[in-house]
């Protein structure tokens, strides 16, 4: 399948100290990509490097066969913490809009607008389209935010801890709602959330400085202790939530 | 009330009571919601150093103002996002040390510095028509500016990092919007002096925004309120002789307590 982002021999340094070492990773079409490992481990780095945010110091690379900069068009982007006033002047539709943005001086044209909703309607929040974004709960905010990253149509969603912010109830639905959209794009999803990954994603990438294992889940569950360095507690975190599936399922 | 509306400096304090009042309404509105009051702040004490320069030089206080006030705006702007500094230090510096320039300017310009105290503290009722004329074109500049931008200050405002990745310019945008911050202390400053700028630019938005939570009426009624305010205020200085500028502020910072207590009232 198509390489749709491209990294080689990535090195990332803050204040001289490497946060990323020799990173080699490919990301390819239709790939749900679950990107774990410690606080610290630099997946958010990562992904601000795919995104063009924040330059490599040494390696290349290459986002849709661009530098990120370029190809950061087809990425939809959630970053880990928005945090804004809840006060803040902006209807859940302007949210949206604003992943529609094309360039200065373009005001947001009658398609914009079409687009902007059915992303909304995608992500099940068309009533909402008028509420003011700060009336939201946590679990409605991360899919208004949801609707913002893929109003941009893009080929590849990055991400960043989507469901830190929101209860386990609603965090069901909203790999649900993934599962949906990974039938129209790649999928980089940061989490610390084991149970997700045995039961959604296809391919898990460990990342602690260094990338540990890159590859289908079941083998790379095993490299979890490698870089976890706590195995037992995650693993059993998982375990009761997989059970849980299959109880439903009867 | 009519009969003070015969003399000349009456009518224009009014209508820089306007000018100022649509000024802060839509400026005031971004200092509020993207919090950089303090930015607000720091800009509006560094302009001091221009109207020190206006002293020196002889030009009119106000004109050598601008060029003065958009230095300190960027200044705040480029060094508060070097992380190794942060905003709060750039704020500190700039406002002292444009602070301390105008001092130095005005310590060294011949004779005596006549009306000094008006520029710090305001007085509307000594505003000339040159001044109205140049408070409009700063707004004209301002609201033809905004008009542009919205998209972009808005998007800014609300989520830079995400604003970026979209393809928004956000450094050139967010030191854009500082220098509009300091455009509008140069129409402030007249009004309420340097260092009272502070409270136009943040209460007539920090009320409206209790009744509203879509920009364009938040500016609105930010304007409207800021034009209630001071002209109250400006009635009230002329009829009891106080200081116009500190009088002005008084009822700006009277209206945000009612504000709060309509607000307590309605939501127990």
């Amino acid at each position: 399948m198509k390489k749709i982002v491209s990294i080689k021999n990535l090195w990332v340094y803050f204040n001289n100290i490497p946060v990323l070492e020799d990173i080699n990773l490919s990301i390819r079409q239709n790939d749900f990509l679950a990107l774990i490992g410690p606080n610290g481990g630099g997946k958010t780095t990562l992904l601000k490097v795919i995104l063009g945010l924040i330059r490599p110091d040494r390696g290349e690379v290459k986002v849709f066969g661009k530098n990120p900069e370029e190809g950061r068009k087809l990425i939809g982007y959630l970053p880990q913490y928005t945090h804004f006033d809840p006060n803040f002047p902006i209807s859940v539709l302007e949210v949206v809009l604003m992943g529609r943005y094309r360039g200065l001086i373009r005001s947001y044209s009658r398609e914009d607008v079409e687009t902007a909703l059915n992303a909304l309607d995608t992500v099940g929040m068309l009533e909402f389209k008028d509420w003011q974004i700060g009336k939201l709960s946590g679990g409605q905010v991360q899919r208004v935010l949801v609707a913002r990253a893929i109003a941009r149509e893009p080929k590849l969603l990055l991400l960043d801890e989507p469901t830190a912010s929101i209860d386990p109830e609603m965090q069901k639905s909203f790999y649900e709602l993934l599962l949906n959209l990974k039938k129209r794009m790649a999928i980089v999803l940061v989490t610390h959330d084991i149970g997700v990954i045995s039961t959604y994603v296809e391919k898990i990438a460990c990342l602690n400085r260094r990338l540990f294992y890159h590859g289908p889940r079941e083998a790379g569950l095993k490299k979890l202790e490698e870089v976890y360095k706590c195995p037992i507690e995650l693993i059993a975190h998982g375990v009761p939530h997989r059970v849980l599936e299959r109880h439903e399922k009867k | 009330m009519i009969d003070i509306f015969q003399y000349e400096f009456i009518r224009n304090a009014l209508i820089a009571a306007i000018l100022v009042s649509v000024t802060c309404g839509i400026i005031g509105t971004y200092v509020v919601i993207k919090r950089i009051v303090f930015i607000g702040g720091g800009i509006s004490h560094a302009a001091f150093g221009g109207i020190g320069l206006g002293y020196l030089l002889g030009i009119n206080p106000i004109i050598a103002t601008i060029p003065f006030s958009i230095l300190a705006a960027l200044g705040i702007g480029t060094i508060g996002k070097k992380i190794e500094f942060g905003e709060d230090t750039a704020i500190g510096i700039v406002w002292a040390v444009g602070m301390a320039l105008g001092v130095i300017f005005i310590a060294l310009s011949p004779g005596y510095a006549p009306d000094l105290f008006s520029y710090l503290f305001g007085s509307i009722l000594a505003v000339t028509s040159f001044d109205l004329i140049i408070m409009l074109i700063l707004n004209v500049i301002i609201i033809l500016t905004v008009i542009l931008f919205h998209k972009e200050f808005l998007a800014i405002s609300f989520d830079e990092e995400f604003s970026e990745v979209v393809g928004v310019p956000t450094k050139t945008m967010y030191l854009l919007l500082l220098c509009l911050v300091a455009l509008s202390v140069v129409v402030l400053i007249r009004a309420v002096g340097v260092i009272l700028v502070i409270a136009l630019l943040t209460i007539p938005a920090a009320i409206s925004r209790r009744f509203t939570h879509n920009i364009k009426n938040l500016m609105l009624l930010s304007i409207f309120i800021a034009i209630v305010l001071t002209i109250t205020g400006l009635y009230l200085s002329y009829i009891f002789d106080l200081p116009s500028g500190a009088t002005i502020v008084l009822i700006l910072g009277i209206g945000f307590l009612l504000s709060s207590l309509f607000e307590y009232s309605i939501s127990t």
